[in-house]
């Protein structure tokens, strides 16, 4: 009966919705600015190539940003006091690259770097705004490293500390394997987050969904093509944000069970 | 005769609060000295300062008559020869019995896999727990996984065992398991340090037992001298609260 009710009310709220928006006045004007489906049509294969471009700098940019933040988090969790000068390196740079907007970033290495023409390095705008994206995010995925690293017991410092491992292996053997995964379910909110935040290189002339998708409203002076951009992303994300849910879940119900 | 554990004139403070006041304790070859007190006593951070997972700050501590910071135990020397045992087992929760119990000898003591194997099928097959060897340690009871806790600080044949309120965390029924290992262990000779609450078990197992107060080992004596006619008026005052509440 509840479940009746539940889709009642959900048919009744969303058709009136629908019928509400679609019987208004200008609905026919909107549609044709945004919903037009031989638009659609036109513009979806070159959408589609610049889609597949996110995918590419997504997937390879989440590798560094997942790898670099580890080291950081890494040189942050050493406690020996020879590494204080790089423990505090690392916290000025988590500082200044999570204090500064990512556009920001991805405008200044994207199009300021390659006009240097600094020999031997590369001098594309997708690599340096890729590289401005990796050093943005890594900042974040640091600290989330470093509550994880936090969140695990002191006990299991003390027992590896007494079994003779140093500092490094401790947190090898011991402490990382718990740390990353206490972790995993706030890593996937970042994984969806980075994946939409991809469409910023589009600033820098990067062709992806995005750019692809305005180049075909400059043409055209229709918008549909951004819709079908916006439904290519909404494809990949939601279904990443149903899994990050479902980690969380799992995450939660082990450790209640571990708490019994 | 030599001490295996000499504790002479130890001081520990953490930040301006005072654990360890000028405390000296001897623990000869093959004893068992088991220290009692209150929570908050410095029993817990005496026991640490052994093996130095708490740097203490004045005094000495040696073991066989070499101090504890002495460069002559290199960076492990000092945990291979002193086990310790923790009140919540702290054993590794992502890896098997058997990786838990051989991570130290394999990553430190350079040992193969099939030497520290070997070596880590015996040690659970003598505390019985050889058919758990795959297991994880959320899957075993508190019982259970204090006795692989055990069986992995003797995985590097110590000759000293410190055990940090071992039995504390346990439900009552598994206590008597645990406590059988330990008489185990003082019948073969292990000199140990048992920081403990059951005062019925230091009675019957201590060679000596120690009361702190505040940082100070005030009473030191046998236990059926201990337990039978304390000296101090803050002696008889924790075990009468002992007694009290039918732990003695």
């Amino acid at each position: 009966m509840p479940a009746l009710i539940g889709t009642m009310s959900i048919v009744v709220v969303f058709g009136t919705l629908a019928w509400f928006v679609t019987s208004a006045e200008q609905w026919p004007r909107i549609k044709l600015q945004f919903f037009n489906l031989d638009a659609m049509i036109a513009a979806f294969p070159r959408v589609l190539q610049g889609f597949w471009v996110n995918i590419q700098v997504w997937l390879t940019v989440l590798v560094c940003i997942l790898v670099w933040a580890l080291v950081l988090a890494v040189v942050r969790a050493l406690r020996a006091p020879w590494f204080a000068s790089f423990r505090l390196m690392v916290m000025i740079y988590i500082d200044i690259f999570r204090g500064v907007p990512v556009l920001l970033l991805v405008l200044l290495f994207g199009f300021g770097i390659p006009a240097l023409n600094l020999p031997g390095l590369p001098n594309s705008g997708l690599f340096w705004g890729a590289v401005a994206m990796v050093l943005s995010y890594a900042a974040y995925v640091a600290e989330i490293y470093r509550s994880g690293i936090d969140a695990v017991h002191e006990g299991q410092r003390a027992a590896a500390k007494s079994l003779g491992l140093s500092e490094w292996q401790t947190l090898r053997y011991a402490i990382l394997p718990q740390a990353l995964r206490n972790v995993v379910p706030a890593l996937m909110n970042i994984v969806v987050a980075l994946q939409k935040d991809v469409a910023l290189l589009s600033v820098i002339g990067v062709r992806d969904a995005v750019r692809e998708a305005q180049i075909y409203t400059a043409t055209t002076f229709n918008y549909s093509s951004l819709i079908v951009a916006a439904g290519l992303f909404l494809l990949a994300t939601v279904p990443m944000a149903r899994l990050a849910d479902y980690l969380t879940r799992r995450d939660r119900q082990r450790r209640l069970q571990m708490a019994d | 005769m030599v001490p295996k554990i000499d504790i002479d004139n130890v001081t520990k403070y953490f930040g301006d609060k005072l654990v360890l006041d000028r405390v000296s304790l001897k623990v000869n070859p093959h004893e068992v000295v088991c220290l009692i007190g209150a929570s908050g006593s410095g029993k817990s951070t005496l026991l640490r300062c052994v093996n130095r997972l708490v740097v203490h700050d004045y005094g000495t501590i040696r073991l066989d008559s070499v101090s504890v910071d002495d460069p002559a135990f290199g960076k492990t020397g000092l945990q291979r020869r002193a086990g310790i045992v923790f009140q919540s087992y702290n054993l590794f929760p992502h890896m098997s019995v058997l990786d838990n119990i051989t991570l130290a000898p394999r990553r430190v003591y350079g040992q193969s896999r099939t030497e520290a194997e070997d070596r880590g099928r015996d040690v659970l097959a003598r505390f019985g727990m050889d058919g758990f060897a795959a297991s994880y340690p959320e899957q075993l009871s508190g019982g259970q996984q204090q006795r692989v806790a055990i069986a992995r600080a003797l995985m590097t044949r110590p000759d000293v065992l410190l055990l940090d309120e071992i039995t504390a965390a346990l439900d009552p029924e598994l206590v008597g398991d645990v406590l059988a290992i330990i008489r185990g262990l003082k019948d073969d000779g292990m000199t140990m340090m048992i920081v403990t609450h059951e005062m019925g078990f230091a009675r019957e197992c201590a060679d000596r037992v120690a009361f702190l107060d505040g940082g100070v080992i005030l009473e030191e004596d046998t236990p059926d001298r201990l337990f039978g006619a304390p000296q101090q008026v803050r002696t008889q005052a924790f075990l009468q609260r002992i007694i009290a509440a039918g732990r003695l």
